[in-house]
């Protein structure tokens, strides 16, 4: 089905604006109507599909359910939570305070908090149009364990230490009496279909108002390398996946701070061009998920000693991936 | 006077509630002062997770989105 955008792009680059097939400008524009026309038809539909399905799914019931499961399985459902869950960066703070406040523990929250970026129905469908399904679940899987051992390294330091004052006071509290604030799950009547479509038409409404430009910087960039890094430079100079490589490309990601939509063109690019999936997939999730704003934003509920912590644990896992992909990847992904 | 307090850690979809709360009112001609709130304490008292929430006369009736017009006027 998706070699419709293969041909359309086939027939407006090559065709109707008469560009050579060879020349890095057909090259470049090919890849730009193939990969924007592709991204937004397969957008429209799942954004839509899964905004119908998820309707019924809210922060207070998954507090809930994550509240009942204050064990080691509480990390795989926070981060589990945070990858399914519709959320958006600026209710970072209520939703901290919200878990905190019902007694789960710190680490679990940041399982939440660190998967949420990550993995969103929009990188997933993205993934799954540019670079095939094995990847996009290997994706899924890293972006869910960053999550997991980001979240149990903290709890295991005892992050809890240096939350903000108030923070620390509504966790003991909660903490001491058990089951801690009594969530507010009151039945909610069963939502009707035509209930399900409004929220599916507002959702799809609102996340491709917030993502289109992206898409478009996104698969510009992507274009731009693609038609202009010569076929086999990143193979010849980084291909070995030379150690340093890793650490190198997540500290560039750091100051770019870009959603999932942005940097996912950019790396099928980067993975084309023979630049090592474990180098690129850091190099992704440390602009999509170290950003600066969202620090800040913390900021108001925790001390700067857990941020720098936090800011260090996530670091210390993007390498652990890259350096783990890419000693495993002649077996993982032969195809790439 | 009905008091109305959007919160919120002041994101755009904050502002933006806050600016349609006040065009709704204003144009069903409900007598109201619509104020932001950004302090997270606040927003932990009232038990609200995902912002921008309204809270009405001190009472939590909407969570985590921009309303539409028909949702603005049920409140009232």
């Amino acid at each position: 089905m998706l070699e419709t955008f293969t041909q359309l792009a086939d027939w407006l680059a090559y065709g109707v604006l008469g560009l050579g097939q060879e020349t890095r400008l057909g090259g470049a524009i090919h890849f730009f109507v193939e990969d924007t026309t592709k991204i937004f038809f397969l957008l429209v539909v799942m954004i839509y599909l899964i905004a119908l399905v998820r309707a019924s799914l809210d922060l207070e019931r998954v507090r809930g359910y994550i509240q009942q499961h204050n064990s080691f399985v509480g990390y795989f459902l926070g981060s589990g939570f945070g990858a399914v869950t519709p959320f958006c960066s600026c209710s970072s703070i209520p939703l901290f305070l919200g878990f905190t406040s019902a007694g789960i523990p710190l680490g679990i929250t940041m399982a939440f908090l660190f998967t949420s970026p990550i993995i969103n129905e929009v990188a997933v469908v993205m993934l799954w149009g540019l670079l095939g399904w094995e990847f996009t679940l290997a994706y899924v899987l890293i972006g869910v364990l960053v999550g997991v051992l980001g979240g149990f390294t903290l709890d295991l330091v005892k992050g809890e230490r240096w939350l903000k004052d108030f923070a620390a006071k509504a966790y003991q509290k909660a903490a001491a009496e058990g089951s801690g604030a009594a969530p507010s799950l009151a039945e909610r009547p069963r939502l009707t279909l035509k209930q399900r479509h409004q929220f599916a038409r507002d959702e799809l409404k609102e996340i491709l108002g917030r993502i289109w430009k992206w898409v478009f910087i996104g698969v510009g960039l992507g274009a731009a390398l693609h038609g202009y890094v010569p076929e086999n430079w990143f193979t010849e100079n980084l291909g070995q996946g030379q150690w340093w490589s890793v650490p190198a490309a997540v500290f560039a990601g750091l100051p770019l701070y870009s959603n999932a939509t942005g940097v996912i063109p950019v790396m099928e690019s980067l993975i084309v061009k023979g630049l090592p999936v474990g180098t690129t997939l850091a190099f992704c999730m440390s602009t999509v998920a170290a950003s600066f704003p969202e620090f800040i934003m913390l900021k108001q509920v925790m001390t700067y000693r857990l941020l720098i912590l936090i800011f260090v644990i996530l670091l210390v896992n993007f390498m652990l991936v890259g350096w783990i992909l890419n000693a495993l990847s002649p077996w993982l992904f032969a195809g790439f | 006077m009905n008091k109305i307090e959007v919160l919120g850690t002041g994101c755009t979809k904050c502002t933006k509630t806050a600016e349609k709360i006040e065009e709704v009112i204003k144009e069903a001609g409900i007598d109201g002062v619509v104020e932001k709130v950004t302090d997270p304490s606040v927003m932990m008292q009232y038990q609200v997770m995902s912002t921008p929430a309204v809270i009405l006369n001190g009472k939590l009736v909407h969570s985590g989105k921009i309303p539409h017009k028909e949702e603005v006027l049920s409140w009232f």
